[in-house]
Formats: structure tokens, C-alpha cells, sequence
């Protein structure tokens, strides 16, 4: 099976470790994976931050790097769901506005084949072992937009339960959103930071040493908030923790 | 009114508000959890009513007159009001020509919405709010935070000392020796009250529904001191937004469900008042409708934001809302606070004033608000809707972003350009300080820490091992 790695903007730049690990994990479960080049973002900050125009060549960019694909993978909820939810709005309001129908139809392949990594594995692959290692303790936060918009479910903590050695703890207010939320964490910073540090603080009475996350937006903010406190705690993408071997073992 | 951020700002750091929200959203939203659990057709049940509602909505125009000829059918006056000056002009009016200058309320968003009391104060009216929650808010000269619990943000503490010290300014005072007992502090808010339920000959309401083919207006509530505004005057003024329309009595059916269990966790409302018109010998001998525009045509027309218009005020996308958990509701400028009214106030009132064109970004778009609601409000959607608009009218800080969007536009459709600046940000990764200046990165860097840059950008990993 032959699958393109959607690698979303953040992780291509500030967390490559994460679409590397989605790449390991792939192709151990003897997956070919593409990274086609042309691709970049999916739009979404510039979306749900009011700039729906904006957002259209990068609409038409996605459709295009990924054609000829039957699965696009990749290890982002907020990404997928951006494409799965929005694509279409957007494409509708276009063909609406008199732009014509191109974009409603290029937005509209790409839907039924774009997956987030724990959807591919589990749905697709049919697999929840993926012969990880990673004895630690972990919790794992559900982000909102794979929670709630995909309805990704348990599959993440079913992948985070076969992984060996790992004790998976729960964290308690697990469904209630980080406070992240794209430019919501730096245009409301007081009631941001507030969500932040409820979610640090139930991590903490966890006692898990690995905070655990699909998406590196989110974690980007839990972490940030982690370090500034000099907390103990680290914070993980499930890929990084999925790609862990005994033979490769992740630090 | 400052913008939302700034308003947030202080209640994020008053504990006891924090704790008090905390404590009472996090309850409901449990109990309310259970209660829907309870029904197995919920998800039709919600289908059903947005269903309704969106048809209603649709033909407006026509229900609302056949509205009209049922009412006045019925022996009630029906009055039409564009805005918040004119409903509470004809309400002023209605209440003159009875000679009177007190009136009883029951609990009603509209005619908060429109400050009537404000309106009928400068009239020399004065209006006495009977709803336990709202005689608290109006006792301590406060504001509500809350759609169903207006008074959500204070504890019983609070609330004992209002009493002691206000109810004696506007009628009764608090019975001597008065404890912050739930039970105690019902006993002094039913004797205060009762005195003004005799003594009062003007009623002034709203509704929860209006069924169209009767001309039957509905309340719902908890406590039947609205009841009493309803039957005992001589004279009722009931004050509605025009979205408020049901088309039939069995639409009602699925309302009188999905209401009470979004709203107060309960299978169907302690106290349910329909009123039709005028009967001789029973309630009131005089009843007026005023119909309310101020500003729902406006939501109406506009093809994303009119689902706003669904909304049955049952409170659930507040008690689920993270955001409106830490803020509180004033921060949110409006008889509308949370999520329904992040949507619903910038339409009513439009985007112009610095607090509405902050509204649409009072959320981080967690979802949560659309799986609680029953009518299937798509509440995210819409706040990304208004983001657009709010964008589009420029004004502060967005010519900026816009300018900054277009750039990062213009580089995201450009993949070379792009992997030369994240080469470059790997590369100078040791000169980055943990803290920045400018907007934005100050935000960011006030509570967390920037992550560090990559050696090297996933692209150009890509390119050596595997390409
Ligand atoms: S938007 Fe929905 S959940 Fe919120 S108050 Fe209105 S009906 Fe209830």
C-alpha cells in the first residue's frame, strides 16, 4: 500500500521528529510512504482566524500535491479536520460568490482520502499493536478538534494501550480543551493561559511522566507551559511513542 | 465597554468568581450529561428541532402573521417594535395609561436586552424583577452573568449580605438574624416578593414560545413566582423577539423535551405558564404583545449567522464553555454571555464597537458548545463567519493580521520559499530568546516558552534519507 504523508506546516518546521516517526511507524507496518514536496499548509490559522479568501490557493496547493493518492496520512487532528469539515465550506462559498465550481471539487476528493494517523491505523490498517515499546507512564489529552470533530474516540488510547511497557494513566478533565486554539492563545492570552495551566496541573496529579497528544499544536502550548514551570513532566506525540522499538527505543 | 481580553482579564484573576463558576457549571453540565443519557431518541429529538426552527425561520413573515390574528383573536393587542427604543417606548406608554408606576417581571432576556428598567426608571416606572436570581442581581445594583442562572456568579455568602442589606431600600426587608441558608435565604426573597405580587396591577414578561396558531405564549421555570407575574396583575405586557415563533402545538412537543433537560437537568420544567389572550373572570383582563425586532432581520439574512436564531436559551453551550468558565459572564458586554452570545450579539448589535468585534474570537473553537446544544447550533462555524466580517471591516490590529496573513499566504504557496525560511530558522535556532517582543510572540511568551527549533526542517530530513 502506497500512502502520502501530509506532514502539516508545524511539524515539517519545529517538529520533524513527529513526521519522522509517522514515516517509521508506516513503513514498519509495510506501508510505502510519499512525501510529495509541493505541499505546505492546509490553511487552517488563516481560516479560523477570519481569512476565508485567503485560505483558497492553499485549498487548490492540497488538492494538487496530493492527487492520485488513495490515502493521505497524517499525524494532526486539527489538520484533518480542517480539510474533512472546511474544505467543502469553503469550496461551497466560492462556487457561491461566482468563483465557479473547480475548488468545490477539488476540495471534495481530498476529503474521503485524508486521514489522521490514529484513524489510518486503527480503520484502514486494521492494526492497534504496532510492535511499540515505551516503558513509562503516560497520559494522554484528547485535543479537541480530533475529539469532537473527527470523533476519533478511543482509538488513540486503544494504540497507547498495546504499546509495551507503557502504563496509560487518565487524565482527569481529559475532554476539556488546553486553551490553544490557534490565535485564540495569543488574542485572549489571560483566558488561555488559565486553560493551560488547569490542563498542566491535572497532567500533574496524574503522576505520569509523559504527557501524550495527536496533534503538536496543542502540545506546543502544554509543553511551552511545562518548561516555563520547570515541570517535571514532558510532552509527547503519540507517533514519537508509537514509533519506539525495543531495538530503537525512544529516550 | 472594553473589548472581551481586557474585560476577561480581571475575572480570570478573581478566585472566588473562578471557584463560584467553576463549582456551578461543572455541576449542571454533569447533571444535564445524565438527564439527556436518559432519552435514546436525543439525536432525533435535536434533529427535530432544528428542523422547526429552521423552517420557522424560513417563512418568518407568514407565521408571524398568522401570530398576530390569533393573538388579537384571542383579545390581546399585538404591538411590532424595531428596536430597543421603540419596544420600550410602547411599554412605557402601555404601563402610563394605567395609571400605575410599579410593575412585576418575570425573568425575560428581552426586555433585558432592550433596558427596559432602565427605559421605565427614567419614566419614574419602577419595574421589580421576582425571579429569584434576577432579585438578587438587581439587589446588588449587579448585572446578570448567566442565561438561566443570572446570579451563577455569586455564592450564598454574597448573596446573604445582599439581602440584609438592599431588600429593605425596595420593600420588605430580610427577616432579622438572616443565615446564608438555601432554605432561609428562599423564605426572605418569597416574603419580599409576595408583597409586590398583591400589590402589583402591571405584569411585564417575556416567552419562551409563541405557537402561531393559537396565539398561546409560553413560559417555562422553576420557581412559579413567574406564574404569578403572569395571573395576578390586571394588566400583562409580554415582551418577545420575533425568532421565538413555534408554528403549532405539537412543534412545542419536542421544545418542552430537549428545553428542561439542556437547561436545569430536569425531565420536563416544575412550572410550565401558557397564556392565550384574555378570559373573563380569570388572569388578566388586559394583554399586550410586543413584538421585538432589534436586529434578528439582520441575523436572518445572513445565510451562516441566522442559525443563531434557533437558539431556545437553554444555557447548555454556557455551562460546557471552557472559555466562559474562566471569563465570567460580564465580560461578555451583553445580556448574552458564552458562546450563544459570542454568535448572537455581534449580529443583534453589530460589529462596529470594540467589545462586538471582539466577541467572534472569544472562543478557541473547541467544539463543545455545538455537541451540548439541542438545536444543533453549529456555534464554531458561525464565530469563524463573524471572524470573517469582524476581518473584513479592518479596524484595529486586523490590517496588520491581514497584511501578515496575505504574506504567509503568498509563502505557503511557494515551497521553496517556505523551505528556505524554516532552513533559516533551524539554522540561527541558538540565537532565538525565550521571551520576544511585538504582537504576538509577547502574548505567547508571557506564560509559556517558545519551542526551540529543529536542526533541521522535516523536508530536507526527508530529502537525505529517503528521496
Ligand atoms: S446556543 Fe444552543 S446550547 Fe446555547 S443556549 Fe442556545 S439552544 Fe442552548
Amino acid at each position: 500500500m502506497r500512502v502520502a504523508l501530509f506532514a502539516t506546516c508545524v511539524n515539517d518546521a519545529v517538529y520533524p521528529s513527529t513526521a519522522i516517526a509517522t514515516v517509521k511507524v508506516l513503513e514498519r507496518l509495510g506501508v510505502e510512504v510519499d512525501f510529495p514536496a509541493a505541499q505546505t499548509c492546509c490553511g487552517q490559522p488563516q481560516f479560523n482566524t477570519g481569512y476565508r479568501r485567503e485560505t483558497e490557493p492553499l485549498v487548490r496547493r492540497m488538492a494538487r500535491a496530493f492527487e492520485g493518492y488513495a490515502y493521505v496520512v497524517a499525524p494532526s487532528g486539527s489538520c484533518v479536520a480542517m480539510v474533512r469539515d472546511n474544505y467543502p465550506r469553503i469550496g461551497a462559498r466560492a462556487a457561491a460568490e461566482g468563483r465557479g465550481p473547480a475548488l468545490a471539487e477539488a476540495a471534495s476528493s481530498l476529503v474521503p482520502r485524508t486521514y489522521e494517523l490514529t484513524e489510518f491505523l486503527v480503520d484502514v490498517l486494521g492494526v492497534t499493536d504496532v510492535g511499540a515499546y515505551f516503558p513509562h507512564r503516560v497520559t494522554y489529552h484528547p485535543s479537541c478538534h480530533g475529539l469532537r470533530m473527527l470523533g476519533l474516540g478511543d482509538r488513540p488510547r486503544r494504540l497507547l494501550a498495546a504499546v509495551k511497557g507503557l502504563e496509560l494513566l487518565e487524565l482527569p478533565g481529559a475532554e476539556e480543551c488546553c486553551g490553544f486554539g490557534g490565535t485564540f492563545a495569543v488574542k485572549n492570552p489571560d483566558v488561555s493561559a488559565a486553560m493551560g495551566a488547569d490542563k498542566v496541573r491535572h497532567a500533574a496529579s496524574t503522576g505520569a511522566e509523559v504527557l501524550c497528544g495527536a496533534d503538536n499544536s496543542c502540545l506546543m502550548h502544554i509543553g511551552g507551559m511545562l518548561r516555563r514551570q520547570d515541570a517535571p513532566q514532558r510532552v509527547l506525540h503519540l507517533a514519537e511513542i508509537l514509533a519506539s522499538t525495543e531495538e530503537e527505543p525512544l529516550a | 465597554m472594553p473589548s472581551f481580553p481586557e474585560a476577561a482579564h480581571d475575572a480570570v484573576r478573581n478566585e472566588t468568581l473562578r471557584g463560584n463558576l467553576r463549582h456551578a457549571t461543572h455541576t449542571i453540565r454533569d447533571k444535564r450529561a445524565v438527564a439527556v443519557s436518559e432519552l435514546d431518541d436525543w439525536a432525533q429529538l435535536r434533529e427535530a428541532g432544528m428542523r422547526i426552527k429552521d423552517q420557522t425561520l424560513r417563512h418568518l413573515d407568514r407565521h408571524l402573521v398568522q401570530l398576530e390574528k390569533s393573538v388579537t383573536a384571542a383579545g390581546g393587542t399585538v404591538h411590532w417594535a424595531a428596536d430597543a427604543d421603540e419596544a420600550n417606548r410602547i411599554v412605557a406608554d402601555l404601563v402610563k395609561a394605567t395609571g400605575e408606576s410599579e410593575v412585576v417581571k418575570v425573568k425575560s432576556m428581552a426586555t433585558q436586552e432592550i433596558g427596559l428598567n432602565e427605559a421605565l426608571e427614567a419614566e419614574g416606572i419602577r419595574a421589580y424583577e421576582t425571579d429569584l436570581a434576577e432579585l438578587i442581581v438587581q439587589l446588588g445594583e449587579d448585572r446578570p452573568s448567566h442565561i438561566l442562572v443570572p446570579a451563577i456568579h455569586r455564592n450564598r455568602g454574597e448573596i446573604r449580605d445582599i439581602f440584609a442589606r438592599e431588600m429593605s431600600e425596595w420593600g420588605r426587608p430580610a427577616p432579622e438574624g438572616l443565615t446564608d441558608s438555601p432554605a432561609d435565604l428562599a423564605e426572605a426573597a418569597r416574603l419580599h416578593l409576595r408583597e409586590k405580587f398583591l400589590r402589583a396591577k402591571v405584569g411585564v414578561s417575556g416567552a419562551n414560545f409563541m405557537v402561531a396558531e393559537t396565539g398561546t405564549l409560553v413560559v417555562v421555570e422553576s420557581e412559579g413566582n413567574g406564574r404569578m407575574c403572569l395571573t395576578l396583575p390586571e394588566t400583562l405586557i409580554s415582551v418577545v423577539g420575533i425568532e421565538k415563533i413555534v408554528p403549532t402545538w405539537r412543534d412545542l412537543e419536542v421544545f418542552l423535551q430537549t428545553l428542561p433537560r439542556s437547561s436545569t437537568a430536569e425531565r420536563m420544567n416544575p412550572y410550565t405558564s401558557m397564556w392565550t389572550g384574555t378570559t373573563d373572570g380569570d388572569g388578566p383582563k388586559t394583554f399586550h404583545l410586543v413584538l421585538l425586532d432589534n436586529g434578528r432581520t439582520d441575523a436572518l439574512a445572513d445565510e451562516v449567522g441566522r442559525q443563531a436564531l434557533r437558539c431556545i436559551r437553554c444555557s447548555a453551550c454556557l455551562n460546557v464553555c471552557p472559555v466562559y468558565e474562566r471569563a465570567g459572564g460580564h465580560a461578555y458586554g451583553s445580556v448574552y454571555p458564552g458562546p450563544i452570545g459570542a454568535i448572537l450579539t455581534p449580529q443583534l448589535r453589530g460589529t462596529a464597537s470594540e467589545i462586538d468585534a471582539s466577541l467572534p474570537y472569544a472562543s478557541s473553537l473547541c467544539g463543545a458548545c455545538y455537541d451540548v446544544c439541542p438545536v444543533a447550533i453549529d456555534i464554531p462555524e458561525v464565530l469563524v463567519h463573524l471572524r470573517e466580517r469582524v476581518a473584513d471591516q479592518g479596524g484595529k490590529g486586523h490590517r496588520l493580521e491581514k497584511a501578515a496573513v496575505k504574506a504567509a499566504s503568498w509563502v505557503l504557496d511557494h515551497p521553496s520559499v517556505l523551505a528556505a525560511g524554516e532552513r533559516l530558522a533551524s539554522a540561527t535556532r541558538t540565537l532565538h530568546p525565550k521571551r520576544l517582543p511585538g504582537p504576538g510572540a509577547r502574548q505567547w511568551t508571557e506564560s509559556r516558552d517558545l519551542p526551540e527549533m529543529p536542526a533541521e526542517p522535516f523536508r530536507d530530513w526527508w530529502k537525505k534519507n529517503r528521496s
